[in-house]
């Protein structure tokens, strides 16, 4: 069963932007696209850890700044010729709020 | 149980053999140690990454990520120190014993050091791994190394560096370069090529000995007395097979590890692959019989019947601007007969070597699109008996069939040899373009032809072309990125002439193929609209890189550096003190003088980034900027106010230019120096913008570099004061940002549109000046401001998380 928790307000989180969220194990980074969805996924790219909510959001993909390895943002799979994967959360806008999946806390812990 | 396959070495034989192992399905258990404190990656590829055209992470074959996926256990950084062969047991040198059921060398080769006195001096390296490689890049333009050997490694280390900036001598014991690949024409060719690189090449020199300081390399000593002075002696000599572990294991070895056609060993469970064997007398130092050896090996570990059969070898060096092939032996000989063309002009030189009607070698230089012809014609031992008057010409003037550049192509069969390094067979890119590959990206991922060196994308690209027809168009002009097919100056012309002013506009109006671009356009497209519509765009700090965006430079554990601006490079102790106390205060790990005279502070939390600066905005300091394709500095020297040779203050005028452009974007970053007198101590001839004052006056001179290309500044034109000297330095960074290609520095954009067309603009016709300026100045109406304060008052909660949940997480 699923619990959302309010998280903040949408407009917190620039378009084409990302923010994160501190949990007990590293930081989850909460994108939004230029349509408005949001996407949450580990803040750290497989490759090297580059922090990935400081990327470039394009379409449903961020670019990772260290490095740019763009990964998308519904799969967590990295793109192109590069192999990888990034943990992705469920994660979604209601009434122009943010919600997050509480019992995704506990998965990064299992995980 | 599976049984277990423990390989010693991770190269790229053994890389080669662990993937055809995994691509078969075996699900045998592997254990992989490596005394490199890492995995796989592409060793011939450390030239283009010393040379700067390549970063070590493009060249790394096998991450982490991918020995997990493919159930490899890794033990890098970790010898083994024995093997008993009849318990089936290696030991690792921290004591662990792990018993194998099959064993596989791929021990590779370690450089050989010529045991010159001094030879065990600090600075004396070989040019065989990463290390190696990254002691190179610390090499600079103020230093001088000299690189032993004029062969390929030698050769392509020296050049590595050349274009560096560093001062390099090569030291070759023959008469020409490459003896073993070239004769002695296409050798001049090369050191001709070399030397007008800016590289010092000795042929026919002796080395006596290594001189040191403190035991450190200071220089080498030739035989006839030369000194040469040097930081760093790269000995690039040659390699011995590494063979210690197989002999103290009582393995068959003489030069290097003895196999048989299957790879094996003298014991019928081991086995050796790549620079550490020795078959039927020979050893292997080029990478596509070595990918063949891991072919086999890994056939017969499967149970499958695989034999190895040394292949003829073809050599390319890699080095920008030297184009160079040779195969097959071209010695003189009796009965051997040459046909020379020669063509001094274009720099062309073609050798072919005849034996009975058949080509036995062939060397080329300046032009090498044919050579894949040749090789297939010795490969195939052609008889050349019916086109011997035209054979040199190449394939194109064959059968009169028309010049088409794509014929050579067409004619090729399709066992020709299209990617050396790989083996791929003009056959196999058939066969995949047919299932469905029609483009360079999905050939490389299916194939691996031009995955490697990358030298046969070209030759990839047509043999698509050739298969697809129409369907595929070799890329002409490069466009901006997969989102558009238009060019960098494509979209600058439609920006201006349709008064794009919104980046949806430039997507919609230029047919983006995205919804909103993507890392490699935004933030150019971004830049072209601010540069052209200061008044009506707005800046979008989502289309910018992190740095610019944060106002900070990220580093690679995600923290951040801090600059404070230092105008002219001059500071007070009170901005001393206020560094002091925001370096303590925030537990600023590194704190370092930078090359454009101002303080860095290194390793910031991004979270602190706002009250960092707010600290230094309260002691009067404004961002410098250091993170901007933007103006970054204005190198001073002291100039009139204390030097006795200073013409002209040449600090202050540092300060003013600095204030006045302070905030400036540009395509690329804007870095400027002022030298009071000609002596030029603020090094304002290798800037973008240089300005030299001279009792006379100022000259500005613009298009200086010295990074990956170093270039002398070029007198755009001389001024009689100060302030024209300003007006001057405004008109041609504005001209700079209207017409340059996003990330062109100042030099690569004059080398398009040549100093007179700026000069026209802006010595010739006053009134272009005075009107570039006012441009200038509306921009710079806009822009001329300090981020660091906006942001630390109106977007420092944007630098928080949005959201603390560890606590919960704790519940």
């Amino acid at each position: 069963m699923s619990a959302w928790v309010d998280i903040a307000a949408l407009d917190d989180i620039p378009l084409r932007g990302a923010r994160v969220v501190k949990t007990a194990e590293g930081c989850v980074a909460v994108f939004r696209t230029s349509a408005d969805q949001v996407f949450a996924l580990d803040n750290r790219c497989p490759h090297k850890g580059g922090p990935l909510a400081e990327g470039i959001v394009h379409g449903n993909s961020v670019t990772c700044p260290l490095h740019n390895w763009v990964f998308s943002l519904e799969t967590g799979q990295a793109q192109g010729a590069d192999e990888g994967q990034v943990p992705t959360y469920p994660a979604k806008v209601e009434d122009g709020r943010i919600l997050l999946d509480r019992a995704f806390l506990r998965g990064r812990a299992a995980a | 149980m599976s049984e277990h396959l423990i390989i010693i070495g991770a190269g790229m034989a053994t890389g080669r053999a662990i993937e055809h192992l995994r691509d078969a399905g075996s699900n045998m258990a592997i254990t992989l140690f490596n005394a490199e404190p890492r995995g796989n990656y592409n060793r011939i590829m450390l030239s283009p990454v010393l040379a700067g055209d390549k970063t070590y992470e493009e060249i790394v074959t096998h991450d982490d990520a991918w020995y997990v996926e493919h159930d490899v256990a890794t033990r890098f950084g970790e010898k083994v120190v024995a093997i008993d062969r009849a318990a089936k047991t290696v030991t690792a040198a921290n004591g662990d014993v792990l018993s194998y059921d099959k064993l596989m060398f791929g021990t590779g080769s370690n450089p050989f050091m010529i045991p010159l006195p001094g030879h065990d001096l600090e600075g004396v390296i070989a040019y065989r791994d990463l290390e190696d490689t990254e002691q190179m890049m610390s090499m600079g333009s103020d230093n001088k190394v000299v690189v032993i050997g004029g062969g390929l490694l030698g050769l392509e280390a020296a050049a590595g560096m050349a274009a560096r900036g560093v001062d390099v001598t090569v030291v070759h014991i023959m008469g020409h370069l490459m003896e073993r690949q070239l004769d002695e024409a296409a050798g001049y060719l090369l050191r001709k090529a070399l030397v007008d690189k800016g590289i010092t090449v000795k042929c026919s020199a002796n080395s006596k000995e290594i001189l040191g300081e403190n035991g450190k390399v200071r220089a080498l000593l030739l035989d006839d007395g030369t000194e040469l002075p040097c930081d760093l002696l790269v000995m690039a000599v040659g390699i011995r097979p590494n063979v210690q572990l197989a002999k103290d294991a009582g393995l068959a070895v003489s030069k290097g590890i003895h196999v048989d056609d299957q790879m094996l060993t003298s014991d019928p469970d081991v086995f050796a692959v790549g620079e550490c064997v020795e078959h039927n007398g020979a050893l292997f130092g080029l990478v596509a019989p070595l990918y063949d050896q891991a072919k086999v090996a890994a056939q017969t570990l499967l149970g499958g019947e695989a034999a190895f059969v040394p292949k003829e070898l073809s050599t390319k060096l890699k080095v920008t601007g030297c184009d160079l092939f040779s195969a097959g032996d071209f010695a003189d000989g009796d009965g051997r007969e040459d046909i020379v063309f020669r063509d001094p002009a274009r720099g062309v030189y073609r050798r072919l070597i005849i034996e009975n009607s058949v080509i036995i070698g062939t060397v080329m230089y300046g032009d090498t699109a044919d050579s894949n012809w040749f090789f297939g014609l010795i490969k195939d031992k052609t008889d050349i008996a019916e086109m011997r008057d035209t054979v040199i010409f190449g394939p194109a003037y064959q059968g009169g069939a028309a010049q088409d550049p794509l014929s050579a192509v067409a004619a090729l069969p399709r066992d020709a040899e299209i990617c050396g390094c790989n083996g791929i067979s003009k056959g196999t890119i058939e066969d995949a373009i047919a299932a469905g590959a029609t483009d360079l990206g999905a050939i490389k991922g299916t194939t691996k032809a031009s995955a490697s060196c990358g030298t046969c994308t070209g030759l990839v690209e047509q043999v698509l072309a050739v298969t697809l027809g129409d369907e595929f168009v070799i890329p002409a002009a490069q466009s901006i990125c997969g989102c558009t097919d238009m060019t960098h100056e494509d979209v600058r012309r439609m920006i201006k002439s349709q008064k794009l002013t919104s980046q949806a506009a430039v997507w919609q109006e230029c047919g983006w193929q995205t919804v909103d671009g993507c890392h490699v356009c935004r933030p150019a497209v971004n830049f072209y609209l601010l540069a052209d519509w200061p008044l009506e765009y707005q800046d979008d700090p989502q289309s910018r890189f992190i740095n610019e965006r944060k106002h900070a430079n990220i580093q690679k554990d995600g923290t951040f550096s801090v600059v404070p601006r230092m105008w002219g490079g001059v500071t007070t102790p009170q901005e001393l003190r206020a560094i002091a106390d925001a370096a303590e205060k925030y537990m600023v790990p590194t704190v370092k003088v930078t090359g454009g005279q101002r303080i860095d502070l290194l390793g910031v939390k991004g979270e602190d980034l706002p009250a960092i600066w707010k600290d230094l905005n309260d002691a009067g300091m404004v961002s410098g900027y250091a993170y901007s394709k933007g103006l970054r500095t204005v190198k001073t020297c002291v100039g009139t106010d204390h030097c006795r040779f200073g013409t002209q203050d040449s600090t202050g005028l540092g300060i003013k230019l600095e204030k006045t452009l302070h905030g400036a974007w540009t395509p690329h970053k804007l870095k400027l120096a002022v030298s009071g007198c000609p002596r030029n101590c603020a090094e304002a001839t290798c800037k973008d913008i240089g300005v030299v004052c001279v009792d006379s006056g100022y000259q500005v001179s613009i298009g200086g570099a010295a990074g990956m290309d170093v270039k002398e500044t070029e007198l755009l034109v001389q001024v009689p004061t100060e302030d024209e000297a300003i007006l001057v330095v405004k008109a041609v960074t504005q001209l700079y940002r209207e017409h340059a290609k996003y990330l062109d520095r100042i030099y690569k954009w004059l080398a398009k549109v040549g100093m007179d067309w700026v000069k026209e603009r802006i010595v010739d016709d006053l009134n272009e000046r005075a009107a570039l300026v006012e441009r200038f100045e509306i921009s710079q109406s806009i822009y001329r401001h300090d981020p660091w304060a906006k942001h630390a008052a109106e977007k420092a909660e944007s630098y928080q998380p949005l959201a603390n949940l560890a606590l919960e997480a704790a519940e």
